[in-house]
């Protein structure tokens, strides 16, 4: 009995926390590593674009509420999520075509690249503060719980609950969605395996007559699809706050380093390892230890490695030793 | 220096006494204060942005972690000037204290040591052994000592306390501790290329913040440590000195007024004096075979490292020393705010507006990072101001009950961050050398 109280613990407090997190960081770093195999620079506005697609999206929720559409026990949001996609890819191929098309021409370095990404950063930080604001804000309706914890415990007649938010299991199965069709696709497609082609191979892409500005144009709409995806998806859970999708950008980043950049698969395993390292390290494990460990071992204090207020040290302490022992990430990425 | 140089600077600091001079139709602030404000907050940035450009006018080293070393400057005051806290030291804290620290740091040596002398698995075991070991250890004596210094007087304490020394003695000290940083982080991060380095010093910026405001035994964390000691005198002590009212008097001014001009233009003294010694160093450290040797490095590592030079020890040493410039100016902030508030600490603020500031300077120049320092720094402060004068004036045919007006003039500070952005995508645009290029 203790043994299953405390592997309810752990799922409800771990696993489940941790497995909806490191989703939303792998649609983020699938997004970042899309940009790098492509356009082969590291996207500092992508935190950016992602909490601008998510205001998008608040917007579209809250007029389609004011017009009494929901989706009964899915969150509104996912009805807007598509004009969300839409606004923000606009956005990004404007920008394209106004700033980044012009250093593509000139075949400026890419660390040039990314200092031009920064200013995109700036202007796109302030853009969204002043569609939104710097409140916190609500945006999930619909059901709450899949698993309802007070009713877990009745029904099973454990001592520990099991919480599962809908929105925790929305995130993970748009997740695997999502993924699918990224990879299907990559693979299965012209457009998909022209930009594969690109990204393995500039050169000989070009002489087989692939046209690189209609690559670049996939390539930003699928990684603002993926970013603005990925910032709903953390907003639901969460909530959106302008200020955390900037620091939101450290993590994601270091999920594609981990996994190796420019590595679609990298990037998911990537953000699983730095989600499970993140909520692992920073959650107190005294409940589970009291239950599993006989009452001498049991600890006294709350056996937590290290404050939730570290936790992005967590990412960059493991993106650092990866990278000390395996210098292009886990998956062979590539560097310029 | 040429002609058109000397105008930029002219011009800059013709923008600052119109602040200070004239309201020219509410562009300008007309007044001393805030014009004194900008000229002290654009010699601290001045100061920032001659350190990046160390690294990356210099060496091409791209550092995005530049807000944790100012911050780790920012620590000296508090540690070197604020007055000691007697009770903690006699209650035994530091000492256990400082003996979980060398504990600490004991471990890591240990690991390093092990991960020269050992191969393969065993190595692997080894280093996990000792590690995690360490990591139990260390938190051992590492909690009960912390527990004993945030006991003591959590209202205005909880923290080690200060040396109780003069408190310009915490600039080279806060310029001490960025350099020790950066040399360990260099040791580690050094090696890796471009976006990587980037995206680590990234991550080692927002760590060591978050240190920085977790840490309460070290400098009361968010909790903010507040008056600490200052170079120049009290504002309330000159307006109650005789002598300074009749000195003010001669000039026709409040008692009030001048003692706040007064000590803003003695922080600028300060301030400019030793961005004038920074300066004169970095110049003729530019011009010397060292700074050829850097340039040399930048454009081409491997033709460098081809004719002997060594790549990897010139990188970490550039790293030291930028790091150690933006430690400096962390420390004399601090020092001019009289308060240590680690939640200020803002990478946007800190690091990216930084870099702005040496792009569009002209970064590989000092003079230029200099001109960025100033200019960025004003336009960061005015528009903030014009922000909503402008919407004011754009919005005027509105109906002024109308929601989407409300919202667009409660938005308008966050004009700035768009300005500063589209200057620095226009600079890099169409003069990407910046305002005054690299020779």
């Amino acid at each position: 009995m203790d043994l299953l109280n405390a592997l309810v613990a752990l799922l409800n407090f771990v696993v489940i926390p941790a497995t909806a997190y490191g989703a939303q960081l792998a649609l983020g770093a699938l997004g970042v590593t899309l940009i790098y195999g492509i356009l082969r620079f590291s996207n500092f506005a992508h935190g950016d674009t992602m909490a601008l697609g998510t205001g998008f999206v608040i917007l579209v929720t809250w007029w389609l509420q004011s017009l009494g559409v929901s989706l009964g026990p899915l969150p509104t949001a996912f009805l807007a999520l598509p004009f969300g996609i839409a606004a923000t890819a606009a956005v990004v191929l404007l920008t394209d075509r106004g700033v980044y098309r012009f250093y593509r021409r000139q075949k400026a370095a890419p660390v040039i690249l990314v200092i031009v990404s920064m200013g995109v950063m700036f202007v796109m930080n302030g853009v969204t503060r002043f569609v939104i604001g710097v409140e916190e804000i609500r945006f999930a309706d619909g059901a709450r719980f899949l698993i309802n914890a007070n009713e877990f415990k009745k029904s099973t007649g454990l001592a520990e609950g099991l919480a599962f938010k809908a929105s925790q299991a929305q995130t993970i199965a748009a997740a695997v969605l999502v993924v699918a069709l990224l990879f299907w696709f990559l693979n299965k497609t012209r457009t998909g395996k022209s930009m594969r082609a690109y990204s393995d191979n500039e050169d000989l892409a070009l002489l087989s007559g692939i046209n690189p500005e209609r690559v670049v144009a996939v390539t930003w709409i699928i990684a603002s699809g993926l970013a603005v995806i990925a910032g709903t998806l953390y907003g639901l859970d969460k909530s959106f706050k302008a200020f955390n999708y900037f620091q939101l950008l450290l993590p994601v980043f270091a999920s594609a380093i981990v996994g190796g950049l420019g590595s679609p698969l990298g990037a998911i395993a990537g953000g699983f390892l730095i989600a499970f390292s993140e909520v692992g390290l920073t959650y107190a494990w005294k409940k589970v230890a009291t239950y599993v460990l006989p009452e001498a071992l049991a600890p006294d204090g709350l056996a937590q490695l290290l404050s939730t207020d570290y936790k992005f040290a967590v990412s960059f302490a493991l993106l650092i030793v990866v990278l000390l022992f395996k210098p292009t990430g886990l998956f062979k990425g590539k560097s310029v | 220096m040429n002609t058109r140089n000397i105008l930029l600077f002219a011009g800059m600091a013709a923008l600052i006494v119109l602040e200070g001079s004239t309201t020219f139709g509410g562009i300008f602030g007309g007044s001393w204060n805030t014009a004194l404000f900008i000229l002290n907050f654009g010699l601290l940035s001045a100061i920032m942005a001659l350190g990046v450009n160390m690294q990356w006018g210099y060496a091409g080293l791209f550092n995005v972690g530049v807000v944790g070393f100012i911050a780790l400057g920012g620590l000296a005051p508090v540690l070197i000037a604020t007055p000691p806290v007697t009770e903690v030291w006699t209650a035994g804290g530091v000492g256990r204290l400082v003996f979980a620290l060398i504990v600490g740091l004991g471990v890591i040596a240990l690991a390093i040591v092990l991960n020269h002398r050992l191969k393969g698995r065993v190595r692997l075991a080894a280093l996990c052994v000792t590690l995690i070991g360490g990591f139990f250890l260390y938190r051992a004596l590492f909690d009960p000592a912390v527990e004993v210094i945030e006991a003591f007087n959590p209202a205005t304490n909880s923290n080690l306390g200060g040396l109780g020394l003069p408190v310009l003695l915490s600039w080279p000290v806060g310029a001490l501790l960025a350099a020790g940083a950066a040399w360990l982080i260099g040791k580690t991060a050094l090696g890796l290329r471009s976006d990587y380095l980037a995206i680590a010093t990234l991550g080692i910026g927002e760590i060591i913040v978050a240190v920085l405001k977790n840490e309460d035994w070290l400098a009361r964390g968010v909790k903010n440590v507040i008056g600490i000691p200052r170079p120049v005198p009290y504002e309330v002590d000159l307006q109650a000195s005789p002598a300074f009212v009749d000195f003010a008097a001669g000039f026709g001014a409040e008692p009030v007024v001048a003692s706040t001009v007064v000590v803003k233009l003695l922080y600028a003294g300060l301030f400019l004096a030793i961005l004038l010694l920074l300066t004169a160093a970095s110049e003729l450290a530019l011009k010397s075979p060292w700074g050829r040797m850097m340039r040399a490095i930048r454009d081409n590592e491997v033709a460098a490292g081809a004719m002997g030079k060594n790549v990897t020890g010139r990188h970490l040493q550039i790293f030291i020393l930028g790091s150690a410039v933006c430690g400096l100016a962390g420390a004399m902030m601090v020092t001019m705010d009289s308060l240590h508030n680690p939640g200020t600490y803002s990478p946007l603020r800190f690091t990216f507006l930084i870099w702005v500031m040496v792009i569009v300077g002209g970064s590989g120049n000092n003079w230029g990072a200099i001109l960025g320092g100033f200019l960025i720094s004003f336009l960061w402060l005015k528009v903030e101001a014009w922000g909503p004068a402008a919407l004011e004036y754009l919005t005027a045919g509105m109906d002024p009950a109308s929601p989407l007006r409300e919202h667009l003039k409660d938005s308008a500070a966050h004009m700035r961050l768009i300005a500063l952005g589209l200057v620095l995508l226009l600079v890099l645009r169409f003069s990407p050398r910046g305002l005054i290029p690299e020779k």
